[in-house]
């Protein structure tokens, strides 16, 4: 699929740039031109996708969806699907927190879908796929689900109502919908598509300095870490290495952008790969900042209790893609 | 007050969108000469009343008219004519 733009860098490097097939700099400069382009092409794709999705099927649209259909106990899992398929922005995880549980959405399905939103989200997709492959993204974005689903269940058998916010409690025994008096869009597809268009550019290019700069330090570590480095210290029977991780990985704020590609060398010199999903999923999923916005929506107890099933969830598949793969 | 003038709301949480959403509507009015009340909504509370999900959102005289994505000039300028 790639094979044109291996092409282009390869003629980019040793014809314009006049870099030997063989020195060491026309080597990572080849590399790191490849992954950069191939990255961003992934990244507007998937944004785009993503963004129409959106467009057609909007959360509003979504939580009608769980509210009104019998769904036989699966509530989760949907919520938990739709939480993947929704672009994910952490200043809109609170209004959707709130939508969702004043419009009738259990408290447990609410947090199914609060869990899988940024754990499975358009970036952290596109940049797996570039850099791990198909195979390995699918089984990201499964697992991300299924923790999200299993996650929500539990949460919600807690009886965790009497730790929202009152305003939020108040919210739901109050049962109104508030006003909503919103009128259709009648937009054309193209326009739309074009919106849309424009909406993932600017995403993609509030977030290309983390892809540089990720790559450029994974191309980097390449060179000067030996082969096999990690191997040494964290090889497979080491248990701790998971929990270590994520321990390391929850205050770690950092976009996915940034981490996957350092990610990515450090599975190719031998660290676990379920130790490595286990710390993405960490990072990617869990962060201070987004903690600090649903102090408005719950007290700082179920923020505790909400991090830490995650967090325990993560350990778990970290121990269990250890054991498979 | 001149009964003709539109109250244009801005609900968001203070997110970079929600500001680029400003800045757009305000250049939309400075376009088309009209003087519109600009209200930034940045309580979540207050928000949640017009049962709002994706944010930014803008409310033309209590209307929800665009929601969940920053508007361009022209969208503006269709729903404040």
């Amino acid at each position: 699929m790639f094979d044109w733009l291996q092409n282009l860098a390869d003629w980019l490097v040793h014809g314009i740039f006049g870099l030997g097939e063989s020195s060491r700099m026309g080597i990572a400069l080849n590399f790191f031109l490849y992954d950069t382009i191939k990255i961003l092409i992934l990244l507007m794709l998937i944004t785009t996708l993503m963004g129409l999705v959106n467009a057609y099927f909007p959360v509003e649209r979504l939580r009608d969806f769980l509210n009104r259909r019998k769904l036989y106990g699966l509530e989760n899992l949907f919520a938990s699907f739709f939480g993947a398929i929704t672009p994910f922005c952490s200043c809109s995880s609170v209004p959707l927190f709130i939508g969702f549980v004043q419009g009738g959405i259990p408290l447990g399905v609410t947090f199914s879908f609060l869990i899988t939103s940024p754990l499975v989200n358009e970036i952290a997709l596109a940049m797996f796929v570039g850099l791990f492959g198909l195979k390995f993204t699918l089984i990201y974005a499964l697992s991300g689900i299924l923790l999200g689903t299993v996650g929500g269940m539990i949460l919600g058998r807690m009886n965790l109502e009497k730790y929202l916010s009152e305003w939020v409690q108040n919210l739901i025994k109050a049962k109104t919908k508030g006003s909503s008096d919103y009128q259709a869009e009648n937009i054309s597809f193209t326009q739309r598509l074009q919106l849309v268009f424009k909406e993932a550019w600017g995403i993609v290019k509030s977030i290309l300095i983390y892809v540089v700069i990720g790559i450029g330090i994974g191309a980097a570590m390449h060179r000067y870490v030996p082969e096999n480095f990690f191997q040494q210290y964290l090889g497979s029977g080491q248990w701790w290495t998971v929990p270590l991780a994520v321990i390391l990985a929850v205050p770690l704020y950092s976009n996915a952008a940034g981490i996957i590609p350092v990610i990515q060398v450090l599975v190719a010199k031998g660290v676990p790969i379920g130790t490595a999903i286990a710390f993405m999923m960490a990072t990617i999923g869990l962060s201070i900042p987004e903690g600090t916005l649903l102090k408005k929506v719950m007290t700082s107890r179920l923020i505790g209790i909400y991090f830490g099933v995650v967090t325990l969830f993560i350990i778990i598949s970290g121990f269990i893609f250890n054991l498979l793969l | 007050m001149n009964p003709e003038m539109k109250t244009i709301k801005i609900l968001g949480t203070g997110c970079p969108k929600c500001k680029q959403t400003e800045a757009v509507v305000k250049e939309a009015l400075a376009q088309s000469g009209q003087q519109a009340e600009i209200i930034k909504v940045e309580d979540i509370q207050k928000i949640m009343e017009y049962n709002v999900m994706s944010t930014p959102a803008v409310v033309v005289d209590e209307v929800v008219k665009i929601k969940g994505r920053v508007p361009s000039i022209s969208d503006i300028l269709a729903v404040i004519a």
